[in-house]
């Protein structure tokens, strides 16, 4: 059940109006993580584990910092390491740590896909969060997320990921990422500040010489409501693959979009085609002249 | 075979064995449940569908079973009725006549063999549609195969399960509202019989088969 004091502005699989009577009044919230800060001790990861009650499976080390390889159902923030050249310095190497996770994006492709009435919903203040018991684990939301974050749990076969602990924002509290990043690479407030806030950090990285720094909220998806600062903003796929121009693909806005009504009317047009062909023409019947043409017919044949 | 009348040039008309019809229902319920279950999946105001198969999550577990149970028997299908379907000069001039035909003018149009070009149309229509379906559905099959296919791929096969769902469904609707517009087909499919008149008016090149495969049998016996 969503949170009732979270009023909802989108609801999965809903074609009427959600409950929206209270308002967002301070406007809605947002994470910034400033990847300029982040020194990847993964406290984040493991305060979400503690407030989500989560606890993944143990991997095997491959050679890197990553742990574990991939978001999982059981590890809904990751932090993601990049060994970088930069050949502008001269290669002097960069280590880009992004903290991966959902990014609550303002038009979410996972709800646009999801068939199962309010298995996702978005709340008035910007988060998107899965309700896993209206969830039937068919993984559209898979194909719709433009980021690749939601997972499906090989137990349960329910979708899992970072609820942006909206059970903690809900009674006023940050999520649990933020209470323990030590560098304050993690920042929480209203989007407005973020914005603020970033704006700040990116005068200041610029000044430092990383003339390319500036903030990602990708317009493709409305905004989102997890944003970043980036040392290279200009080339975010540098972060492990953050898409440059994220957008819900056109094959999820055709099938979630125009194809819907128009394959219900054709189907409805059709049927009506078959009575009004009834009403009109009416029945194609066999009538005793044609059982006498078929009798003659087969005495010529056994005379024949 | 039934006799209708003790007159021997009024005997029914074998069209459909009891395996043929088994296996054509067979097909047409798990096409109703595959198809109500998938619209469930496909448009909000159609989720109460999903109550058929037991709730969204048995629709989820469930339909990607039936449709390929489906694929399968249609496969037999339409391994027995390849050979009846091939596309003939007469059926193309059949269907140039469609107006006649649908207005219960069908006498003007060619002599029909045992399927006429629409029906030929339908059934290759279907093989088409039940091909794209399997496969797109495989690939959307989360719990089994996804994992095997990129993202990209994943969503485009999502469309294509849906517009050839849509295709197979009207398909369908025509494939039921023609055997009752045409007195005497779902008899054919339920009972396996026609009568003389009715094989004579809709499918005269067949009859005529027929009746000459029975009576040079009973001349040479």
């Amino acid at each position: 059940m969503a949170l009732q004091s979270l009023d909802i502005v989108r609801r999965s699989a809903t074609t009427t109006h959600p409950p929206t009577v209270r308002k967002a009044q301070t406007g809605t919230v947002a994470k910034l993580i400033d990847t300029t800060k982040c020194i990847g001790c993964k406290a984040c990861q493991v305060a979400c584990m503690e407030w989500n009650d989560l606890r993944d499976e143990i991997g095997t080390n491959v050679g890197g910092y990553q742990n574990p390889h991939d978001l999982t159902d059981q590890s809904w923030t990751l932090m993601r390491f990049a060994e970088y050249e930069n050949p502008a310095r001269g290669g002097d190497l960069e280590w880009l740590i992004r903290k991966d996770g959902c990014m609550h994006c303002a038009d979410p492709g996972c709800l646009k896909a999801c068939p199962a009435p309010g298995a996702i919903v978005q709340y008035a203040n910007g988060i998107v969060d899965f309700q896993e018991e209206n969830c039937i684990g068919c993984g559209y939301c898979i194909a719709g997320c433009p980021f690749n974050i939601p997972r499906i749990s090989q137990r349960d076969h329910k979708a899992y990921k970072c609820t942006l602990c909206s059970d903690r924002v809900a009674v006023g509290l940050e999520p649990a990422c933020i209470k323990s990043c030590p560098t304050g690479a993690l920042v929480w407030g209203t989007k407005e500040d973020m914005h603020q806030h970033a704006a700040e950090r990116v005068e200041d990285l610029k000044s430092r010489g990383f003339d390319q720094a500036g903030v990602y909220d990708p317009p493709g998806v409305g905004g989102t409501h997890v944003m970043y600062v980036l040392h290279h903003a200009d080339q975010p796929e540098l972060y492990n693959g953050l898409p440059e121009d994220p957008r819900i693909s056109l094959s999820t806005r055709l099938w979630k979009g125009v194809t819907k009504p128009l394959a219900l009317a054709g189907i409805a047009l059709t049927a009506l085609a078959g009575f009004f062909h009834f009403i009109r023409v009416g029945r194609n019947e066999t009538h005793e002249s044609d059982e006498q043409a078929a009798a003659q017919a087969t005495e010529r044949a056994r005379h024949g | 075979m039934a006799d209708t009348t003790s007159d021997p040039s009024r005997r029914t008309i074998e069209r459909y064995t009891p395996n043929e019809r088994t296996n054509h229902w067979t097909v047409a319920i798990v096409f109703i449940l595959t198809a109500l279950s998938g619209l469930a999946l496909f448009h909000p105001a159609l989720y109460w569908l999903s109550g058929l198969l037991g709730g969204g999550t048995w629709t989820r577990i469930l339909h990607p079973f039936l449709g390929v149970l489906m694929a399968i028997c249609f496969a037999l299908l339409a391994a027995t009725m390849w050979k009846f379907n091939r596309m003939e000069r007469r059926d193309w001039q059949w269907l140039r006549q469609g107006r006649d035909v649908l207005n219960n003018r069908e006498a003007n149009a060619p002599e029909v063999g045992r399927y006429n070009g629409g029906q030929k149309l339908l059934f290759f229509v279907f093989v088409l549609c039940v091909l794209g379906l399997l496969l797109s559905g495989l690939v959307i099959w989360r719990q089994y195969f996804s994992l095997y296919f990129s993202v990209g791929v994943v969503r485009a096969a999502a469309v294509v399960h849906a517009i050839c769902a849509f295709v197979m469904i009207c398909a369908i609707v025509v494939h039921i509202y023609a055997a009752f517009w045409v007195k005497g087909s779902i008899a054919a499919m339920t009972r396996g019989t026609v009568t003389p008149g009715w094989a004579w008016k809709h499918h005269r090149a067949w009859f005529r088969e027929k009746i000459h495969a029975t009576h040079s049998r009973t001349r040479s016996d």
